[in-house]
């Protein structure tokens, strides 16, 4: 999933501070399971919100909801009936779904409440850590399904640099050596001989290198 | 502020702290109006949301209690709390509000005396702080 996480909450505060009526619109997908743009995540900014224009003195209005995806614009067209009533969007979905809302309603101001991090997995409740960089390439299929471009902190593509450590990268003892989990892996896969076939130089092109990347699948195209 | 009186809401756990307001009532011990409660199934049911709510309705001090650590009647319902009052002081405090105005307290149901103390320490704690620095605006 994509994760994210709430932005600091003086940053979205500044970005609303002229309005008086804003719509705050969340997304059921990603960012409802990495808890930081669901429905629920929804209802708390609203009351912080609320909290903080009662302080100040000032009635603000706020109208939410929670889009089934806010990256597509079957969804995104929810909003229409509503838009006009209000100031200004401040979007809960990841950085995705803040475009889609800017590209659908063009008139409207749109703020982002969270800051789009990193394709993550689950480790444990509350704890998402980040396993893809969406290369274009899948790599892994010959790493024994730990991936090199997005868990070791270079990049590397054959083996550990010198900085691994006890199974631990250098940057820090809590973040795990890719390539010592690559060996441990192929090793109990019984494909130790992998290891040794090295890797050329990866063709970053796919990986947006070779600019903003696209899918056309004209079997679906309408 | 001579004569501030603080809305407080309680959040009590039915297993410990609601039974321990119970005790208090059955050995006739009086404790501040200014708190009032709601009886929660475990304190683990408390959502950062209910905290939210209650200074959004006016609240000026809110405080969540819970069964001692290890007593929870659900496992860890309790620790959960603290953890959502944890979050919820973090937002306030972004928010200029003292965080002090939310609590997490741990007692058993056996602890008449004590949810009376709680009351007693806890308004005389909201009342030196002063009305919480958000109201309700009235229409």
């Amino acid at each position: 999933m994509i994760t994210a996480e709430q932005k600091p909450l003086e940053e979205i505060i500044g970005y609303i501070e002229p309005y008086d009526r804003i719509f705050l619109v969340g997304c059921n997908e990603c960012v409802t399971v990495c808890a930081a743009g669901g429905r629920k995540e929804v209802g708390l900014l609203a009351s912080a919100l609320r909290l903080n224009s009662m302080k100040q003195g000032k009635t603000i209005e706020i109208k939410e909801i929670t889009l089934e995806r806010q990256c597509d614009p079957e969804y995104v067209e929810e909003l229409a009936s509503d838009i006009n009533r209000t100031d200004a969007v401040l979007s809960m979905a990841c950085g995705c779904g803040v475009q889609t809302l800017a590209a659908r309603y063009k008139e409207m101001p749109i703020f982002p409440a969270v800051n789009t991090l990193f394709m993550g997995a689950s480790e444990s409740q509350g704890i998402w850590s980040e396993r893809c960089r969406g290369c274009g390439d899948c790599l892994l299929g010959i790493t024994g399904g730990i991936c090199p471009v997005a868990r070791c902190s270079k990049s590397l593509f054959n083996g550990p640099c010198g900085g691994t450590c006890g199974g631990k990268c250098e940057i820090s003892p809590d973040v795990d050596c890719a390539w010592c989990l690559i060996w441990e892996r192929l090793k109990a896969l019984g494909m130790e001989k992998r290891y040794e076939e090295l890797m050329e130089a990866k063709d970053w092109r796919t990986s947006g290198g070779g600019g903003p990347r696209k899918i056309v699948r004209k079997d679906l195209v309408l | 502020m001579k004569n501030f009186e603080p809305e407080i809401v309680a959040f009590c756990c039915h297993y410990c702290a609601y039974t321990a307001a119970d005790m208090a009532g059955s050995k006739r011990l009086s404790y501040p109006p200014n708190v009032k409660i709601i009886r929660v199934p475990c304190t683990g049911k408390v959502d950062a949301l209910h905290m939210m709510r209650a200074f959004e309705k006016g609240a000026d001090g809110v405080y969540v209690a819970g069964c001692l650590e290890g007593d929870c009647h659900f496992k860890n319902g309790n620790t959960r709390a603290g953890q959502r009052v944890a979050y919820v002081q973090k937002i306030l405090e972004d928010l200029g509000i003292e965080p002090q105005r939310l609590e997490m307290i741990m007692m058993s149901a056996g602890m008449g005396e004590r949810f009376v103390r709680t009351a007693f320490e806890f308004t005389e704690k909201i009342r030196e702080l002063g009305p919480c620095p958000v109201k309700p605006i009235k229409k």
